[in-house]
Formats: structure tokens, C-alpha cells, sequence
């Protein structure tokens, strides 16, 4: 692939869960995610057992995944995160629940939902991410391949 | 989002800084589910007392705590006085309990200083998991703001209330607005059931409901199950196992049983207009890989500690304890530690359950659970339960290997210090 494509940016636009403007390297996770019983607040580290994410941390990333699941505890569990200052950078997500919406509220990252296309198929990890949570923009630049 | 008169004067600041800092974050949160209004409630479970360390590193004081956890408001506000019926759901630690409070630190003073605060401001300190097993019952159609995902199940599914799974910070702001996003299981029009489930095996036990919630939650995920085929009719203790571990695997909030659960009198009332989006069948295949998937972590069969109570105890699940212990001791090698509500344990110990339990070696403990606590007996490696739920936590928070199966193979366990539990 030439380097032009590679550097491509590639921009899909959603809903406004929380405003703010911010980018960063995306960690990708099809699995949804638990917050009590799930993640170390202290280090932003995924705990569930067999999740595919176990033992890497969010911490500073642009964390893309489906959605929260598990304990009541997560919006608590992430604003611990988020008073530990390893909160994710943004959120993005694709199905909406109480749990997803009141942890993005307190853990006050921009976060975007409602895209226009699916964003599993268009982030990877690694890629570079920025986020405008305001106007629900996300624009993606693939890491350089090899 | 659309707010009536009263609202926005609570938002403005018309009815005191908590109020407002309430709004605030009722608000945020409403728009970020995309909500149209807030909805009236009387009925909040949610916590408000601290025993986690870690909280006490960012709230100095209770206002403090109440502000930032209860709140998410930066600015330290009073507490003013709970305007809903509000219960304090399962804590940190059981203040009674010397082996809790050995590590601890002062996590048992500091929980119950926040019993006290909280308290007389109208919080029930029921201090459980499981407010419907302690008189808070909502009544049908009830708009609620729960949290802890296996009540909320048992509140949708079971009782007929409506609620989401709400946190700490929408409870709390509930508690003393009385008002929710108006959003999900508070509209009739998304508590239809969304998935035929055929159970093919004969299922009765709270062990086998248990595995069928867990296998569930990953094949549904949020969606909304109706339960038909080769079971016998659930009561309350295996509906309570079955959704909490259907909430743990997954994020089931509402599930129909037709003819048992009151928004399914028939197969009709639970799945409403719509056609179910699948056919789910439940049979031996799947009842033997939950089984497996449960018991996948452990494999030292010498048992150091034995975890009964999650969700906690009925008495009806008392009883089957200590019927199940037969006059035996535990090993010296084991523990036996059973998780019952605080006011269940009164009855348990007029009725002669504690004594019998504790003769025989083992521990009934209130407020809290494993889990919760982080806090197990000195060195345990290897745990038992009879809990899908528990078992699914345990293993990722502690480390340790954990074993699944009935209420007789955990006790029997405890009481010979080895795990010997099968499929039957």
C-alpha cells in the first residue's frame, strides 16, 4: 500500500454523548466492558477474566469498544479512574445503556456514539484518533502499516 | 431535554446548592442518553456510606464524599435530607466480623460513621444487595432508581417496577430530587421480551437457574429473554440466582417467564406485536459448558474456603445450610463463610441458624460479600460457591481458583476440605 493511502485520514461522524476536543492512539476492543469487577481504578487495566483486553489498560487511550456491561459500579468504577488520572481520553462506543451514559458523564473524556459507519471497521489499534465530542466527529489516521 | 417549572428552578439554584449540583448531573446525564424528560421517582436504592480506601483519598469529609461520589459535583456541598424512599444497598465490610477488620484499617469505623450521617438524613441502612428480600418491594409499574445489577433485574423482571441500572451518582441526586431520566425500562415499549428461550432440560435447582442466567447473559448480551420450555415454576431464590448471573455475564435488566413474572401472564404478554429476533435452545450441551466455562479456572481440589450468599441468603437458603452441615464440623483446613441481610441474620439468629452455623465451625456475615469486601480467610487459594455471580467476580478480583456447584457439594466441601462437585 503507498504511503499516501496509509496516511489517509479517514473521518465518520456520530452523536454527541459528552463535548470536549481531544486525540490520541486507539485501543480497540470488541468486547464490552465491565467497571466494578472489571477494571483496576488505580491503573485503568482491564481485570475480566477471558476479556480480551485483560491486563492492558486504557489509561490515556482513546478506548473503542461496544459498550459497558456488568455491575451498577461502573460509573463509580470509572470516576475513580478518572480521580486516579488514568480515565481513557475519549470513549467511543456503539450501543448505548445507563451504565455507558452516566460512566461517560463522570468520567468527562469526550465520548461519541450513533456513527454513521461502524467504527470497528475502521479503527484499529494503534491507529491515531481525534475526537470532537462536541460536533460528534472522529477522524482516524491508520498506523503506518509494517 | 424538556423540564417542567419545578425542575428548572432546582437547576437554577431556587432550592439549594445540592439541588442544583443534583440537576446538573441529571441533566448531563439525561442528554447523553439522549432522554426527552426526567421522570418522577419515590423508590431510590443506591450507597452512600464509605468503607473503600481509595475514596478517602479524594473526600475528606461526608459532605465531601456525598458531593464527589454521589453527585459528581466538584464543588463540596451539604447533604441535605433524602425527599425519596432510599435503602442503602450491600457496603464495604461486616463492622462485626474480626477477620474483616484485621485488614482493614478503619474502614469498619469509617462505614459506620457513614451509617450514621447518611442515616439520619433517611437513608434505610438495609445494607444489601437484595432491598426486595428486606421489605423494599416496589409495587407494579413503581418508577424506581436502583442500582446493583441483580436487583434491578429482579425489580424489572420479577416485580414489575421499572428501572434502569442507575449509579451511584444518579442515586444520589435521585434521592434528593426525586427524579430520573425518563429513558429504557421506564417506557412500556421496551420491556417486551426480545428472545425465545427453549429450555430442553429439566431445570430446578437455584444451581442449574444459576448457569442458565450465566449461559444467557452471553448469548443475549441487554436483550430482554423469555424463558419457556422444560422448567419447573422458579420462586423467588432462583429467579434472584438466575438474574444476577444473567446481569453479570451479560447486562440482562428484563426478562420474562410467562405465566410466573406479572408483564407475562402468556406468551403473547411477553413478547407483545414483535416476532422474537431468535430462537434460543438450552439444553445439554449448553447446561454442560456453562458447567465447564464456571468451573474453568480451579483445579486444586483441596478447598480453603467455602462462600455461600450471593446475592444474600433467604432464610429459605439458611435453612438449606444448615440441613446440608448435618451436625458435622468444618475442617480445620476450611472455612465456611455464609452472606445473609443484616436483618435477616436477627431471624437467623432467633431461629437458631447462626449458633448452628458457628458450632460447626463456620461464619454468617452481613453488609457485604467476597467480592465486595476483597476479604477472604488468610491465604485461601482455592475457593467453592454456589453462586454463577460470585463466581464469575471472585476469580478476576482475588486471583483465587473458584469451584461452582450446589449448596450440599459447598458445604459438604467445607466440611471435609475437599471440593468434589460434579454435574449430576
Amino acid at each position: 500500500m503507498s504511503d499516501v493511502l496509509s496516511n489517509a485520514k479517514i473521518v465518520i461522524r456520530g452523536r454527541k454523548v459528552i463535548g470536549g476536543v481531544t486525540e490520541g492512539e486507539a485501543l480497540v476492543t470488541k468486547d464490552l466492558i465491565s467497571g466494578w469487577g472489571g477494571i483496576n481504578p488505580r491503573d485503568g487495566s482491564i481485570i475480566e477474566m477471558r476479556h480480551e483486553l485483560r491486563g492492558q489498560s486504557f489509561a490515556g487511550k482513546v478506548l473503542v469498544f461496544p459498550g459497558a456491561k456488568g455491575s451498577s459500579g461502573w460509573s463509580h468504577y470509572f470516576h475513580l479512574a478518572r480521580l486516579c488520572g488514568v480515565a481513557p481520553k475519549a470513549m467511543l462506543f456503539t450501543r448505548m445503556n445507563t451504565k455507558m451514559a452516566l460512566g461517560a458523564v463522570v468520567t468527562r473524556a469526550p465520548a461519541v456514539t450513533d456513527f454513521d459507519r461502524d467504527p470497528f471497521e475502521v479503527i484499529e489499534t494503534g491507529d491515531w484518533v481525534k475526537v470532537d465530542g462536541d460536533n460528534g466527529i472522529v477522524e482516524i489516521t491508520k498506523k503506518a502499516a509494517g | 431535554m424538556q423540564l417542567t417549572d419545578y425542575e428548572k428552578q432546582m437547576r437554577d439554584g431556587d432550592h439549594g446548592a445540592a439541588k442544583a449540583r443534583a440537576m446538573d448531573l441529571l441533566i448531563r446525564y439525561g442528554e447523553a442518553l439522549g432522554a426527552e424528560r426526567l421522570v418522577e421517582t419515590n423508590n431510590v436504592a443506591g450507597t452512600w456510606a464509605v468503607a473503600n480506601p481509595i475514596l478517602k483519598d479524594f473526600a475528606k469529609s461526608m459532605d465531601a464524599v456525598f458531593s464527589e461520589f454521589n453527585l459528581d459535583s466538584d464543588e463540596i456541598v451539604e447533604t441535605p435530607a433524602v425527599e425519596t424512599y432510599a435503602v442503602q444497598l450491600i457496603q464495604g465490610i461486616d463492622p462485626a466480623s474480626p477477620e474483616m477488620r484485621a485488614n482493614t484499617g478503619d474502614a469498619a469505623e469509617s462505614q459506620q460513621a457513614g451509617e450514621k450521617y447518611f442515616g439520619k438524613r433517611g437513608v434505610a441502612m438495609m445494607s444489601t444487595c437484595t432491598p426486595y428480600q428486606v421489605g423494599n418491594v416496589p409495587v407494579f409499574g413503581e418508577h424506581c432508581a436502583w442500582m446493583e445489577s441483580s436487583a434491578v433485574v429482579y425489580c424489572n423482571g420479577v416485580l414489575g417496577a421499572r428501572t434502569n441500572t442507575e449509579g451511584r451518582e444518579s442515586t444520589g441526586a435521585a434521592s434528593i430530587t426525586r427524579r430520573i431520566p425518563y429513558w429504557g425500562y421506564h417506557l412500556p415499549e421496551n420491556r417486551l421480551g426480545t428472545h425465545l428461550v427453549d429450555v430442553e432440560v429439566e431445570i430446578d435447582d437455584i444451581m442449574d437457574w444459576g448457569m442458565l442466567g450465566y449461559w444467557l447473559g452471553y448469548e443475549v448480551e441487554e436483550d430482554i429473554p423469555v424463558i419457556a420450555g422444560r422448567h419447573r415454576k422458579p420462586n423467588q431464590i432462583k429467579l434472584k440466582h438466575f438474574g444476577a448471573a444473567a446481569a453479570s455475564s451479560g447486562g440482562v435488566e428484563m426478562f420474562h417467564v410467562p405465566g410466573t413474572t406479572p408483564e407475562a401472564r402468556t406468551m403473547e404478554e411477553a413478547l407483545g406485536p414483535r416476532k422474537p429476533v431468535a430462537t434460543l435452545r438450552y439444553g445439554d450441551r449448553e447446561r454442560r459448558d456453562t458447567f465447564e466455562l464456571l468451573n474453568s479456572n480451579a483445579s486444586d481440589t483441596q478447598l480453603d474456603f467455602v462462600m455461600l450468599g450471593c446475592p444474600h441468603n433467604s432464610l429459605e437458603q439458611m435453612v438449606r445450610i444448615v440441613r446440608a452441615l448435618e451436625d458435622r464440623t468444618i475442617s480445620a483446613n476450611s472455612a465456611l463463610w455464609v452472606f445473609t441481610p443484616r436483618a435477616l441474620k436477627l431471624v437467623s439468629d432467633a431461629n437458631g441458624y447462626t449458633e448452628i452455623i458457628e458450632k460447626a465451625g463456620g461464619r454468617v456475615y452481613v453488609d457485604t460479600c467476597p467480592a465486595i469486601s476483597r476479604q477472604m480467610p488468610k491465604g485461601t487459594k482455592v475457593v467453592a460457591v454456589d453462586s454463577a455471580k460470585q463466581a464469575h467476580y471472585l476469580p478476576a478480583i482475588t486471583g483465587a481458583q473458584c469451584w461452582f456447584g450446589t449448596v450440599e457439594e459447598c458445604v459438604d466441601g467445607a466440611v471435609t476440605g475437599q471440593w468434589k462437585g460434579r454435574l449430576s
